[in-house]
């Protein structure tokens, strides 16, 4: 365990001299920009429209984070030849893929949480200022306590795809590794439609691998209730619950194959 | 240093030929040729390509829809095309269901007559339609059909049934169904219409809607204000066996105080030979309701309150 901290500790201070914190200055400069510029575009449904654009910024920031960081991870170690010396340590290889991947999450979770407590002052700040008779109108106040729910499913999504990145990081290319995680990604958001294959196809055996496919392709799309919280519908506890408990199976299953991947692996 | 100068250099020659290009007539469109594209129709294929991110995308379209609107019917261009107005807001409503603005907008939009609008109510019916079958419990959708078939297609039968099923679903406003029966009994009253108008400005939860309720019921003040001088001609008319040939007539017969203006302070006009009063041709009241927009001779000012546009 204590390996693993110290991996990931040196993880996230790569991430920091690599200057990814960065985005954070882009994510507020966008989203207080922006705030202002809707008031001047759009006739009403300024706070919707702020909500959606901040939970999306989160997500997106966060996503390519996870993706363009999480494939390097490993590749980096091989390509600098800087495995060899990490390998010849007292240390598992385990412990390298989880270190590598605990570090990474980290600084993912600094970051989201410095953009929550920025897109929250945000709203607090539009809250204050507008009239009370606008916030009437509103279907959920602004500053929502019910948003939180729509940051940790971001949050596990997150995760899961940084798991994913760094599986496939194990064993191929930067570039092969973005492609093959952005299209997991991808598919990841048609689960209703694999679901729902049969119905348009003749062939069983086609319709049969669609359900297969639906099954064992991890389902993102259960992970966004972004709009749900922003129209302030009820997201039930028990639906966030279940759904962090998929997520966090998955890429624990993920990350399993990537240390079985890695721990085979021969740098000779 | 050189690199520096250089840059310095290279940034103003940009910044120079972008004045210049900025200066250049632009190279403009066939005739008949429309700068709207919309490159996507498909609400499907939308739903499907904004991943977990269809209701930023809505806000996008949302966005595009009130830009499209507000532009055109801000332009001085004579052909004036809506033509993207409908599926705009046909793909906001798709990737966001709940985006209730875009359908009571939307549909108030579709409805506006021609200039000022694409004077498409029958649009306005389907945006509606489709917002009640994603939200059947919404009294406002009712509401707002019954507003558009009493209002735009003067079906006050249709209109009154509509008021009443609004006024049947949980938190309607207890004057649903009262208007529904002033309604069925006698639509198309201008008393009728101010109850409505009224009830929608005191109800109205965004400044735009607010504005335009105040806007139409200046529209009425002034059916009401030709109605009474209508009479004042005919009593004229009573007394001296003649119309009046302008107001001065009707002003030194002792009838009125001075030249009679509408309530957006335009002058209103008498016609000598049938003595019906209208509006000026440039009032910004412009159409009135069950009237056609006058063939002006300057340009007809909107005749719904501007909306926030940026090119």
């Amino acid at each position: 365990m204590r390996v693993i901290r110290h991996v990931a500790v040196n993880v996230f201070k790569e991430s920091v001299r690599d200057k990814v914190l960065y985005n954070l200055v882009v994510f507020a400069v966008l989203l207080i920009s922006m705030s202002y510029l809707i008031g001047q575009l759009t006739a009403g449904q300024d706070m919707k429209i702020i909500k959606d654009l901040g939970l999306a910024s989160i997500s997106i920031f966060g996503l390519l984070i996870a993706i363009f960081i999480g494939i390097g991870l490993v590749w980096k170690e091989v390509e600098r030849r800087s495995i060899y010396a990490l390998l010849s340590k007292p240390m598992r290889r385990s412990e390298l893929v989880l270190g590598k991947y605990c570090g990474l999450v980290l600084t993912l979770l600094i970051n989201i949480a410095v953009m929550t407590i920025a897109f929250y002052a945000l709203l607090a700040y539009i809250n204050w200022v507008i009239d009370p008779a606008v916030r009437l109108s509103w279907p959920a106040p602004a500053v929502d306590p019910a948003m939180l729910k729509a940051i940790v499913l971001i949050v596990i999504e997150l995760m899961l795809v940084t798991a994913i990145a760094l599986f496939f990081s194990t064993f191929s290319s930067p570039f092969l590794s973005a492609i093959l995680t952005i299209g997991i990604w991808v598919i990841g958001h048609f689960g209703a439609d694999l679901r729902n294959f049969g119905g348009v196809v003749g062939s069983p055996v086609a319709a049969a691998v669609a359900r297969g496919l639906y099954y064992v392709l991890p389902n993102f799309s259960a992970f966004d209730v972004k709009a749900q919280v922003v129209h302030g519908q009820a997201v039930p506890l028990g639906y966030v619950g279940l759904t962090s408990l998929y997520g966090l199976t998955y890429l624990a299953l993920v990350l399993v194959g990537a240390v079985a991947i890695f721990s085979r692996r021969d740098f000779k | 240093m050189r690199t520096i100068v250089a840059i310095i250099a290279l940034l103003a020659a940009v910044v120079g030929l972008q004045a210049m290009q900025e200066r250049r007539q632009p190279l403009g469109l066939p005739p008949g040729a429309t700068g709207n594209v919309l490159y996507v129709r498909s609400p499907e294929f939308m739903r499907r390509a904004a991943l977990s991110y269809h209701a930023l995308l809505a806000d996008v379209y949302w966005i595009r829809a009130i830009q499209h609107y507000g532009g055109t019917k801000l332009t001085n261009d004579a052909n004036k095309q809506y033509d993207l107005l409908y599926p705009l807001l046909d793909l906001t409503t798709s990737l966001d269901p709940n985006f209730d603005i875009a359908y009571g907008f939307g549909s108030l939009f579709l409805a506006e007559p021609y200039p000022s609008g694409p004077g498409r109510p029958d649009l306005s019916i389907a945006l509606l339609q489709k917002a009640l079958r994603a939200q059947p419990d919404k009294w406002r959708f009712r509401e707002d059909l019954g507003f558009i078939y009493y209002w735009w297609l003067n079906d006050y039968v249709t209109a009154a049934d509509w008021f009443k099923r609004a006024g049947e679903l949980p938190g309607a406003p207890n004057w649903l169904r009262p208007l529904a029966a002033v309604t069925l009994a006698q639509g198309g009253n201008i008393a009728t219409s101010r109850t409505l108008w009224t009830e929608v400005f005191n109800t109205a939860d965004q400044d735009w809607l607010r504005t335009q309720a105040r806007f139409r019921l200046r529209q009425l003040d002034a059916l009401d204000e030709i109605a009474a001088l209508e009479r004042v001609v005919e009593v004229y008319r009573a007394r001296t066996g003649s119309l009046p040939r302008s107001w001065i007539d009707v002003i030194r017969a002792g009838y009125l105080p001075g030249p009679p203006a509408d309530p957006a302070e335009y002058p209103l006009q008498l016609d000598p030979a049938s003595g019906k009063v209208t509006l000026a041709r440039d009032s910004s009241l412009n159409p009135l309701p069950g009237t056609t927009a006058p063939t002006a001779t300057v340009p007809i000012a909107p005749t719904v309150p501007a909306v926030p546009t940026a090119r």
